[in-house]
């Protein structure tokens, strides 16, 4: 804002640097927290003395041992992709063609239903977890992985033809319009020209179906109690923890391993996540 | 169908599905029929189930469900526990939700300078978001665990504290409340950063140029032309915001499940551990229900935000 190089650009400059180091130090220290309790030693860890931000002692790999040999960390990773493969099939299924339909075929109706829709996605499952409990009970799923296959996407589907709405419309109409004057229907012209020139829209939608599965904790913790059939934001935080014994290194290593790679993934898309998001909001 | 086409010809008659895809009046339903379908099989059912559970009897034992009307409710909103839970629910919602649109527009506002390494700093800042949330408030757990936290070593460190006097950051009922809600500002804080960032980009270079030159001082440049021209992005960050604090549980399920002595309980977990635990099913939907005014409101809000939008 003011011209950089005068002492009030400087004193901006440093201001702004001031607050960007202080809340990245914020955001990230529980994962360098993680990172560092994977690799210490078990006395290191519980003795009070020892400066916590280092390693006292000669980093060891048996918390992370314990995690892939004697728990289920390895079966929950395992749910959790088979759930949001599945989830992510479902989704696209229903939601690129309910996204195109409101952003091209449905005009002014489109306009307000696919607000409807978007509307359905606050719909918490902290309202809707009894009734589904029930259900999921009387259709013989409970426990089973695919109550959540077929819960999930009560969520990804209006979250994503919201997403995907967006995307459509900025497409421009002329390529439709040319794919239908050489003889396409509309339909035609949607499978043919709109969604290979959309796969890029349709991969960020994939990525944030996956990245809601991998956050869902409310019903995968309602439906699911067999330790075996748990996701891993459920196992990790209900089955590590039990009683008085914490296993704090293992904890924390599964902590680290099943967040900080869907991070970098969702890196890569956050900005075209964020014009879906905000569309009506920012105009551009 | 034999029904007769309006106004243009068509050349192939429209009884096969080709047919009727060519035609927007069923292509557009067709299109999104199946998206709205399973909407209302597994969100419109469940919560019409919700809203008669709340007034009925049922249990997790018995099957039969009797309408009682209103004696859920009533029930409920006797209990000391329902009441130290709405009040919870508000503080915790709403004193979050100013911290992470002060915190989140300031951060904004610094991350619009370019500067090397910001992809890196960017991918930081949004750990907490992306990071499935229940992992990250185990991590806090340990951060805050009475006998080792890092906190408490940090403050002995600095001198602030004797060894004595480490605080129980869980075990305490205000600090417990202040722990919780740190958490929950520490993971929504990314969102509203990138959508406030987004809505800070899409201010058009000439009218910072125009201010500058009026010679607008900072604060002046601030409180009177980028607020105001961000506002209803901050409104959309902020509607997002109460709908999560309102409705999520993880955060507290995970570092204090309600406690100590409910002075963090909220809505959602009080729902939770009535109607799932605790096998109450009609008092848990009733508690849950006291969430929909609260949601409604928010939904009123944004749905004003999309027609001023569409105005504009």
């Amino acid at each position: 804002m003011a011209a950089e190089g005068t002492a009030k650009g400087r004193a901006g400059r440093a201001g702004s640097y001031g607050i960007i180091a202080l809340f990245t130090i914020f955001s990230a220290f529980p994962f360098y927290w993680m990172l560092i309790t994977t690799f210490k030693s078990t006395p290191d860890l519980l003795k009070r003395g020892n400066n916590p931000f280092l390693l006292n002692e000669p980093p060891t790999l048996e918390h992370l041992k314990v995690l892939f040999h004697d728990t289920l960390f390895g079966q929950w990773i395992w749910n959790t992709l088979f759930v949001g493969v599945l989830v992510v099939a479902i989704t696209l299924l229903l939601a690129v063609p309910a996204g195109y339909a409101l952003a091209r075929v449905m005009g002014r109706t489109g306009e307000h239903l696919g607000i409807g829709i978007f509307l359905t996605y606050l719909v918490p499952p902290t309202l809707l977890f009894i009734p589904m409990s029930r259900i999921i009970g009387d259709l013989g799923l409970q426990d089973s992985l695919w109550s959540l296959v077929l819960v999930y996407p009560s969520f990804t589907i209006p979250f994503s033809t919201w997403l995907l709405m967006g995307f459509f419309k900025a497409i421009p109409k002329d390529l439709e319009e040319a794919a239908m004057i050489d003889g396409l229907s509309r339909f035609g012209a949607f499978v043919k020209v709109v969604i290979p020139i959309s796969v890029a829209g349709i991969l960020t939608t994939v990525i944030f179906t996956l990245t809601l599965v991998m956050q869902e904790f409310v019903y995968a913790i309602t439906f699911i109690t067999a330790v075996r059939n748990m996701t891993v934001s459920v196992g990790v935080p209900t089955f590590l923890v039990h009683g008085d014994v914490y296993f704090w290194g293992s904890l924390m290593a599964g902590c680290f391993i099943s967040s900080v790679p869907v991070a970098l993934l969702y890196n890569f898309f956050v900005d075209r996540f964020v014009t879906g998001f905000t569309m009506g909001a920012v105009k551009g | 169908m034999a029904t007769p086409e309006r106004g243009a010809s068509s050349q192939a008659p429209a009884k096969s599905l080709g047919g009727l895809l060519d035609r927007p009046e069923w292509l557009g339903p067709l299109m999104i029929g199946p998206a709205v379908l399973f909407i209302v099989l597994v969100v419109g059912i469940p919560f019409l189930l919700a809203l008669y559970y709340s007034v009925s009897d049922i249990s997790m034992g018995d099957r039969t469900m009797r309408f009682v009307g209103l004696k859920n409710f009533i029930a409920v909103a006797g209990t000391s526990n329902f009441q130290t839970s709405i009040v919870n629910t508000f503080v915790f919602a709403i004193v979050s939700q100013i911290l992470v649109i002060v915190f989140g527009t300031a951060l904004a506002l610094a991350l619009l300078r370019e500067f090397r390494g910001k992809w890196f700093i960017r991918f930081l800042l949004l750990l907490p978001w992306v990071a499935p949330i229940s992992l990250g408030t185990i991590g806090w757990l340990w951060i805050f665990d009475s006998t080792y936290s890092v906190l408490n070593w940090a403050l002995e460190a600095l001198g602030l504290i004797t060894p004595q006097g480490w605080y129980m950051w869980l075990g305490i009922p205000y600090l417990a409340m202040g722990s919780v809600i740190a958490v929950h500002v520490w993971r929504i804080l990314p969102l509203a950063t990138v959508i406030l960032l987004a809505g800070l980009s899409s201010i058009p270079q000439d009218i910072h140029d125009a201010a500058l030159v009026d010679g607008a001082g900072y604060w002046r440049h601030l409180t009177q032309i980028t607020v105001p021209l961000i506002r209803p992005i901050m409104l959309v960050a902020g509607l997002f915001g109460l709908v999560f604090a309102f409705t999520d549980m993880i955060v507290i399920f995970v570092l204090t499940r309600g406690g100590p002595y409910d002075t963090t309980q909220v809505l959602s977990t009080l729902a939770f551990f009535t109607g799932i635990q605790g096998g109450d099913i009609a008092e848990g939907a009733a508690i849950a229900l006291f969430l929909f005014p609260m949601l409604l409101a928010v939904a009123i809000g944004f749905l004003r935000v999309a027609r001023r939008a569409e105005v504009v």
